[in-house]
């Protein structure tokens, strides 16, 4: 990385703190004051690019303000955010003892990923995709993950939830070419997440080696359009600070492709963050409230499921993840994003375009 | 010794080694030169060459790849926050190549602002603006202004400064003696001055555009170039020893022009880039600052024919006009490439001037008109060289 470099003259510099002194400019003053006026008339050339938002309330992509995303557009073929969104991996299922029984294949891979468009990130992958397969069961379920690492490094899966020690993905460390199989039931009921736990675990988290773990109920949650919304970030020049964040991992893309939901439906959002670096991470949903579940967990004081909290902004640690699930009353266009202001700009801006049902 | 001919053979003699260079490259370009090291990606470097505000709601980065290789950009992000970019001419950057980045951003007037242009492999290379202001647009009023401060900051000092060729005539010997020394003191400022600002701005350049060789090649090749005029001067003279001192005036005119080019650059920059607070308190320090040129300039005359008062217009203006080129040309067209080699031709005039000034005083001071070194470090001519450098020192403060 180049250091910053600009002309400066060392020995007029002295002049920025004489000037201050209020010397009247009158000379220069009264010549650039006209310049700025001239300048003035045309002004505007960045409204050109800024989206004024109320206006247009139907356009694509649309900007948190003037000018305030990205350039061009990511290649979804490789990997597509509005696919994966709602992308529920339930494996290979059969019965086995008189229970269900689900197979996944999982591989460690090295890959470059869009992270913006046009801004390469080389990650580590499971299954070649950031964030990883979204694994989803139901509580009870016997779980079978074949994973095969076909990177360069060793990695392992560590899953959030009740298994053996040896079914951790701590200490068994699975090496390039190696193969292990995690097996154990899915437990507790909620929201969960699997990530590589080899060491440094910062480095295997924040390339890109983690994905949602959903573990249903037996009783099952309300009928809802579900989602995964994965907040993460990454470190593109490697000076250990995120340079873009987002919503499962393509920098302002719900923003620019705002996710369609029918007016008046119930939506069921699966969030964790997995952020590294930066301490926290939050959400806020604009014009509504949402019921959030921590954890997705049951009460452990009455073994029900219920929220614990009605509110329009959350705040995420390392790791947390919950269920949050509203509905929109009125059609348009409404904002999602970190109220953490500088990840919002940074990509972690998302748009729900509610459509009325007609 | 047979002396050999210059055939067709000799020819092929003298292509020989170029043939043998081009297998020798065409082999590694074909088989690599068993060095290469395809799993490291090829360094990026862009060096930022500025920062400008024309409207109130963009900025506009110019960028020079100094790298081995292309650089293409990604994204770009203002203050922590990823803002939509045009690139011209286009995003990807060749080798020694520029690139205007405009950014649309409403930008807060004297606030700071870091940009990050980010590369297609998530490398980033920061631009600072240290306080956000207007950068004056190509205008009547504003070449006007540029120009006036030319005139204000050259011209003026310089014709003010020769204004005191009367009152210097009628020092005396040792009196205009220790004049000659003093011009020397001056001089000598303004070359390390020179020279240092030379370094400044070559550090802005690329690496591979070498700015620290440039700065003492250039003036070294400029002392050399006006040494050997000098040599062509009297050619055309017939054969005369010297031109006169009058000659000697023009060249510290000269000089001292070169010099005042690239202070004009500097300020010009300056202005334009908004590093500067607008204020006549710039102009009267480079006035005073500037003043004590036209001393230089009278002081080899001082012992002959008062010249035509031609001349002093001539002498001021060839020493002072150039401040204006300059503060247009920072103003409206910096290029920290052409500032540096600028600044080093400067740096080299007067190097060049210190020398026949030099040689004015060991003439001027020993018996006889024979040159002395013992006699021309008399305590009247180092407290002269003393109070020039002392001047220049005290005025410099102003700027």
């Amino acid at each position: 990385m180049s250091e910053t470099r600009k002309p400066s003259f060392s020995r007029r510099d002295f002049l920025r703190g004489a000037g201050a002194l209020g010397a009247s400019g009158a000379l220069l003053g009264a010549t650039m004051g006209q310049a700025r006026g001239h300048e003035g008339r045309h002004g505007g050339h960045g409204d050109q690019h800024g989206m004024g938002g109320g206006r247009m309330s139907g356009g694509h992509s649309m900007g948190a303000g003037s000018g305030n995303t990205t350039e061009g557009n990511v290649d979804t073929s490789r990997f597509d955010p509005m696919k994966f969104l709602r992308d529920f991996d339930y494996g290979e299922t059969r019965r086995e003892g008189g229970r269900t029984l689900r197979e996944w294949e999982i591989t460690a891979e090295d890959v470059e990923i869009e992270v913006a468009p046009g801004l390469i990130y080389p990650a580590w992958a499971y299954n070649g995709q950031v964030p990883g397969p979204t694994l989803r069961a139901t509580e009870g379920d016997r779980l079978r993950i074949a994973f095969k690492n076909n990177s360069s490094h060793p990695h392992t899966i560590h899953f959030h939830g009740f298994h053996p020690a040896n079914m951790d993905g701590v200490f068994e460390v699975v090496g390039p070419g190696q193969e292990f199989v995690y097996e154990f039931d899915a437990e507790p009921a909620g929201m969960h997440l699997y990530h590589c736990h080899s060491s440094p675990l910062r480095k295997h988290i924040e390339k890109g080696l983690y994905g949602a773990f959903v573990i249903d109920p037996k009783e099952g949650r309300p009928a809802a359009d579900e989602m995964v919304l994965v907040m993460n970030g990454f470190d593109t020049n490697f000076d250990a600070a995120n340079e873009v964040y987002a919503i499962n991992t393509a920098a302002f893309h719900y923003q620019k492709n705002p996710i369609e939901i029918k007016k008046g439906e119930l939506i069921r959002a699966y969030v964790v963050n997995v952020l590294e670096f930066d301490f926290i991470n939050s959400i806020h949903l604009h014009a509504n409230f949402f019921d959030y579940y921590p954890t997705g967990t049951r009460n452990p004081r009455n073994g029900k499921i219920e929220p614990s909290e009605f509110t329009d902004t959350k705040m995420f640690a390392q790791g947390e993840r919950g269920i949050m699930e509203f509905r929109y009353d009125f059609p348009g266009m409404f904002m999602f994003h970190a109220h953490v202001s500088e990840f919002a700009e940074l990509g972690w801006m998302s748009f729900f375009d509610v459509k009325s049902s007609t | 010794m047979r002396r050999e001919g210059r055939g067709p053979a000799w020819v092929l003699m003298g292509l020989l080694p170029l043939l043998g260079l081009g297998v020798v490259l065409a082999l590694i370009v074909l088989n690599g030169a068993g060095v290469s090291r395809s799993d490291v990606p090829p360094a990026e470097e862009l060096t930022v060459q500025g920062v400008t505000m024309p409207t109130e709601n963009e900025f506009v980065v110019e960028v020079r790849n100094g790298g081995p290789a292309p650089v293409t950009l990604s994204q770009v992000i203002v203050n922590d926050g990823i803002q939509n970019f045009e690139a011209e001419p286009s995003k990807t950057i060749p080798r020694l190549g520029t690139a205007k980045i405009t950014i649309p951003y409403s930008w807060v007037q004297a606030e700071a602002y870091e940009i990050a242009l980010v590369s297609n492999t998530g490398v980033t290379f920061d631009a600072e603006v240290e306080a956000a202001a207007l950068t004056p647009g190509f205008s009547g009023e504003t070449l006007f202004g540029y120009a006036l401060i030319g005139f204000y900051v050259g011209i003026v000092p310089v014709a003010l400064g020769l204004l005191w060729y009367p009152f210097l005539r009628r020092l005396g010997t040792a009196g205009m003696n220790a004049m000659l020394a003093l011009t020397i003191g001056l001089l000598l400022f303004l070359v390390v001055d020179t020279l240092g600002e030379a370094v400044e701005v070559a550090g802005d350049l690329p690496e591979v555009l070498s700015g620290i060789a440039l700065v003492i090649l250039v003036t070294l090749m400029t002392v050399l170039a006006l040494l050997s005029t000098d040599r062509l001067f009297r050619r055309l003279r017939g054969g005369a020893q010297s031109g006169g001192r009058l000659e000697t005036s023009y060249r510290i005119s000269f000089g001292i022009g070169l010099h005042n080019l690239g202070e004009g650059l500097a300020i010009g920059a300056a202005f334009a880039l908004g590093e500067s607070a607008l204020g006549a308190f710039l102009v009267i320090g480079f006035t005073l600052h500037n003043i004590t040129e036209g001393v230089g300039i009278a002081a080899p005359i001082l012992k002959e024919k008062r010249p035509r008062l031609a001349h002093f217009v001539w002498l001021a203006l060839l020493a002072g006009s150039p401040a204006i080129l300059g503060t247009l040309l920072g103003g409206f067209a910096y290029s920290p490439l052409a500032a540096t080699v600028f600044l080093a031709v400067g740096a080299g005039a007067i190097l060049q001037v210190i020398y026949e000034v030099g040689k004015i005083v060991l003439k001027d001071s020993g018996p006889d008109e024979a040159p002395s070194l013992p006699a021309a470090l008399s305590s009247p001519n180092l407290l002269g060289l003393t109070a020039g450098i002392a001047i220049m020192y005290a005025t410099g403060l102003l700027v």
